[in-house]
């Protein structure tokens, strides 16, 4: 399930900062440097698939891994904190009389490294007494020496602080200038030094950065009690610094005026705009529940593709190992045999882990897999899930689908979702005439809040601004928007998805999963699509 | 080894002190062994051991405040986390809300250790895990479970000569039983610090029962209906409400209880007049760290007495704006109730849902406290005072300021945990009119 709020964790005090799985706190200048030369991590590498594979291991994988996280939090006219950290470790993977073993350590010496690799043989061998039936890997060709780094331009580490806390305090007096009166903002950097090698032969360096800016405008109107807020319409991305570029070619003007980004943001127009929306929420009238013709902004729709879409095809999902924790799966293996009716025939959705600047994107995965793309559901139909190397044979594949992944050198890597996203219609087609056909509707931009429930089925989605559709025209805006769906029924109710020209990303920092819980950042893409006679309720209450 | 001792702790953070020449300095030592295993599909699936120790620096050069960490002990160590911190606060930006660090305090030790829980082993927990697949595996049901113990310490200085040490630990079991055909599904979850009170071998009955009764469910219209929530049920709609019991969000017009034309709704009636909520570390039931991260001490602090709001949570920022006394973040909630059981309160029920979970609980609208999530793992109507048959579960549109102002009944008290909040709460099962059910779910 996704973390609900970061922006209320943010404002990290001395307790927070020893909150896992942010690791050690260093000097900003310790970001920029102090990489682990790649023979240092080959000299460790070998010194663990050694010693497991001297110990009896049948396989062993090793990730030698360094993992930087930068938070600048800002509120109003002020810097609340900045948290610099750093978290470096090895972790061990082996199969032992056909069981897995895994063994972490952050004693980087090549007898260090040994020893984890001889007690994860351990573990592997203990749990074999009781393993019903062997691990069965997808083979996976050794690929010798490789590198990858993400295609960045800036490294947001080599940033210094002062001038993104200069940023966001100028983007926080914008808003504050522009009707908003209250603001709270933060610039959150990531990058993952992982080092891969396995006794198939791999050992592969990779370098991949992500970045998120975030702010949180609020209204209050103190003689009515009211208050509003609007969130940011960025994206987290797999880009560095200059996602901030805030370049104008890549910004939308949508029918109702708002601006939307694509590749680059501009974070001090999304706040001017931002604290403008929040100030109008607080007279705008109340929706009138019942059905509506939605028109989903890519800066929704990619919360409801990961929730409704994303999940449910997550193998290990389908299989209930999840059961207990994130839920199962509606769609059972035996709709992918009986070519299940996902969504309507405009309906083809994608797993990749290839795309360029989003969060997903890496050249293989934790288990060594060169990553891909494929398809989930085509033309409407589900025709494939999302596996990993130990669950391929389980549905008849030959090879892993390349989206495994561990949050940490020292968490066990798993099945986690691949990016997700909606095709772009083949057929040309703007917002502009996808909304002049829509006689009774609702544009929705952003993502507000989301509920779905554990097997998939039923969810409701709100979002940031909603707009009222009346006869094709965009009118005014609206407030206390929820839609309530059921997944198939939903994807079903689509009509037209805009052409490529529309495409864009958003995703998620912190998808959690497992136990004890890891989280994953990806990716979803769409075009703005067109969803008919969906379920809108209204969201306002009275507290008397 | 990553439990200290408090002698081994106060030598480490003398040091850290003696060593910063900042105006101030606080350090804080963490170390914790954390034990698990997960199963599903009836058998182990994972299972580990983590141990860490962390220290933490925070120093203060006037208002700039850095803050370094490091999980080495050493002499070169320590000076060099302790230099790196200060360097950090050169570097930092004037923080207008800094407040100086806590005075030395006489902090009320509370019994946070239980030497069972501390002693738990790898066999122990296959143990936990075989007495839960074995009696499922017997009944054509399937287990997915987790079981996660740990023992830890936390100890802290400043240079204003305050200090503190304390051991803790704690339990909790979660298991997710389903039939084997996908259509039934039960839940069971248990919190606790002493784990000589657990019982895998009875708790699994109660998933059990739960999974093979809730197959056959039928749909209901949804609507507004009187519920049970049992006390799992309700932790994620009061963890929720809870978050906003604080002094500046509600000053500043940001919360439920910010009052019309400004200020805070503390000494007004929210709720109905049988609630009533406590913040109280030394509960025998919820035992938690007498202090909170920033050393402040925790007392028994009243929140809700008799349906009025008696005290909102006061940072020490706010607390000196205001000119109000300020209040530690609480590590506890505990809400008053009655005598009855769950099953005493489905007794007495004429009609009404029985909700054994919740889950996947976001807010909708802040300004109302307006929660959206659904039931799971046992939704069963009650007809004249009898389970009658399991129903489909429900998605709710509902606030929790709203909910407790429809009580009939507060049951028994008991210790639980939310999914999402590091709260422990005590909470009786509730029975509540007009709850409000706006969508069926198709999901088992």
């Amino acid at each position: 399930m996704l973390r609900r709020d970061f922006l209320s964790l943010s404002g990290a005090g001395l307790g927070a900062v020893l909150m896992p799985p942010f690791a050690r706190a260093v000097a900003a200048e310790a970001l920029v440097d102090g990489a682990v030369p790649v023979e240092v991590k080959r000299r460790l590498a070998d010194a663990a698939l050694a010693a497991a594979t001297g110990a009896g291991a049948t396989y062993c994988d090793v990730r030698v891994g360094r993992y930087l996280r930068q938070f600048v939090v800002t509120r109003d006219a002020h810097v609340e904190n900045v948290v610099n950290t750093e978290s470096t470790g090895a972790g061990i993977r082996v199969i032992a009389g056909g069981a897995w073993g895994f063994a972490a350590t952050n004693d980087l010496t090549t007898d260090g490294v040994a020893a984890a690799a001889r007690q994860a043989t351990a573990i592997a061998k203990a749990n074999a007494k009781n393993q019903t039936a062997p691990v069965q890997l997808a083979p996976t060709p050794g690929v010798g020496v490789q590198s990858w780094r993400a295609p960045i331009r800036t490294s947001a580490m080599s940033v210094p602080v002062k001038d993104k806390a200069a940023l966001l305090l100028d983007v926080n007096a914008a808003a504050l200038a522009n009707g908003g009166d209250f603001v709270n903002s933060v610039l959150f950097s990531v990058n993952e030094q992982k080092y891969f090698a396995s006794t198939d032969g791999s050992y592969i360096d990779q370098d991949i950065h992500r970045i998120w800016p975030l702010m949180r405008v609020t209204a209050v109107d103190k003689a009515s009690g009211k208050f509003r807020t609007r969130s940011e319409l960025s994206a987290p991305v797999g880009l560095g610094y200059e996602y901030l570029d805030g370049n104008k070619a890549d910004q939308t003007v949508l029918p109702n005026g708002v601006v939307v980004f694509g590749k680059s943001y501009d974070m001090k127009a999304d706040a001017i705009a931002a604290a403008r929306q929040a100030r109008a929420k607080l007279t705008a009238p109340s929706v009138k529940p019942g059905k509506y013709d939605l028109v989903l902004d890519p800066s929704h729709t990619w919360l409801t593709i990961h929730e409704s879409v994303g999940h449910p095809t997550e193998l290990d999902r389908v299989l209930g190992y999840e059961a207990n924790y994130a839920g199962t799966s509606f769609a059972t293996l035996d709709k992918r045999r009986d070519k299940f009716r996902w969504g309507s025939d405009k309906v083809t959705i994608v797993a990749d882990k290839l795309q360029p600047g989003s969060l997903g994107a890496v050249g293989y995965d934790d288990e060594g897999v060169a990553t891909k793309r494929w398809d989930l559901i085509k033309d409407g139909i589900l025709v494939d899930y999302q596996v990993i190397r130990d669950q391929a044979h389980i549905i008849g594949k030959t090879a892993s689908d390349g989206c495994c992944y561990a949050d940490s050198w020292s968490s066990v890597q798993f099945q986690r979702m691949a990016n997700v996203s909606l095709q772009p219609g083949k057929a040309r087609l703007s917002v502009p005439d996808m909304v002049k056909d829509v006689e009774n509707g609702i544009y929705i931009v952003g993502d507000g809040s989301f509920s779905i429930d554990q097997q998939r089925y039923n969810a409701q989605f709100g979002g940031q601004l909603f707009y009222e559709i009346k006869n094709g025209k965009v009118g005014q805006q609206i407030e206390d928007v929820a839609y309530q769906i059921r997944t198939p029924e939903f994807w079903n109710a689509c009509v037209a998805v805009c052409d490529e020209r529309d495409y864009r990303l958003g995703g998620s920092f912190f998808d959690g999963k497992g136990q004890p819980a890891q989280v994953s950042a990806v990716s979803h893409g769409s075009s703005t699509a067109r969803f008919n006679g969906i379920n809108v309720i209204s969201t306002a209450r009275s507290l008397g | 080894m990553s439990i200290f001792t408090e002698a081994q702790s106060k030598a480490i953070l003398d040091k850290v002190i003696a060593l910063s020449k900042a105006d101030q300095c606080t350090a804080q030592l963490k170390g914790s062994i954390d034990g698990n295993v997960r199963f599903a599909l009836n058998n182990v699936s994972t299972s580990g051991i983590v141990s860490n120790v962390d220290l933490a620096v925070e120093v203060a050069f006037g208002r700039r405040v850095g803050v370094a960490t490091i999980n080495a002990f050493d002499d070169a160590s320590l000076e060099r986390v302790v230099r790196r911190a200060e360097d950090l606060a050169r570097l930092a930006p004037e923080n207008p809300e800094f407040v100086p660090a806590v005075e030395k305090q006489a902090y009320r030790p509370s019994p946070t250790f239980s030497s069972a829980t501390a002693a738990i082993t790898p066999e122990y927990r296959a143990q936990v895990a075989a007495d839960s697949i074995n009696p499922c595996k017997a009944t054509k049901l399937v287990a997915a479970g987790f079981l996660q113990d740990g023992q830890s310490f936390v100890a802290f200085a400043n240079s204003k000569g305050n200090f503190g040490y304390q051991q803790a630990t704690g339990v909790d079991y979660t298991c997710t039983v389903r039939t084997d055909d996908g259509r039934g599904s039960g839940w069971v979850g248990r919190n606790l610090q002493d784990s000589s009170a657990f019982n895998t071998g009875a708790d699994i009955q109660t998933a059990m029962r739960k999974a093979s009764a809730s197959a056959d469910a039928k749909a209901l219209e949804p609507g507004k209906y009187t519920v049970i929530l049992e006390p799992a049920a309700a932790a994620g709609l009061l963890a929720f409400m809870f978050n906003d019991f604080d002094a500046r969000r509600a000053d500043e017009g940001r919360s439920f209880l910010s009052k019309k034309g400004g200020g805070n709704k503390v000494g007004e009636q929210v709720y109905d007049a049988q609630v009533n909520f406590t913040a109280d570390p030394w509960h025998p039931d919820a035992v938690v760290m007498p202090w909170d991260d920033d050393g402040l001490p925790r007392e028994k602090l009243p929140l809700v007495a008799g349906g009025k709001v008696a005290n909102l949570q006061y940072s020490r920022f706010w607390a000196q704006k205001q000119g109000k006394k300020a209040n530690a973040d609480i590590g506890n909630l505990i809400m008053a109730g009655g005598t009855k059981s769950t099953a005493e309160l489905i007794r007495g029920t004429a009609k009404g849902i029985l909700v054994t979970r919740t889950w996947y609980i976001r807010m909708v609208d802040p300004q109302t406290v307006l929660l959206t999530g659904l039931t799971r793992d046992g939704t069963f109507y009650i007809e004249n005072g009898q389970i009658k048959y399991p129903l489909k579960n429900f998605r709710f549109n509902e606030s929790p300021v709203i909910m407790l102002n429809n009580i009939d009944e507060l049951g028994k008290p008991v210790r639980v945990k939310g999914d999402e909040s590091d709260l422990i709460m005590v909470l009786p099962p509730m029975k509540i009119r007009d709850f409000t059910f706006t969508s069926l779910s198709d999901a088992v």
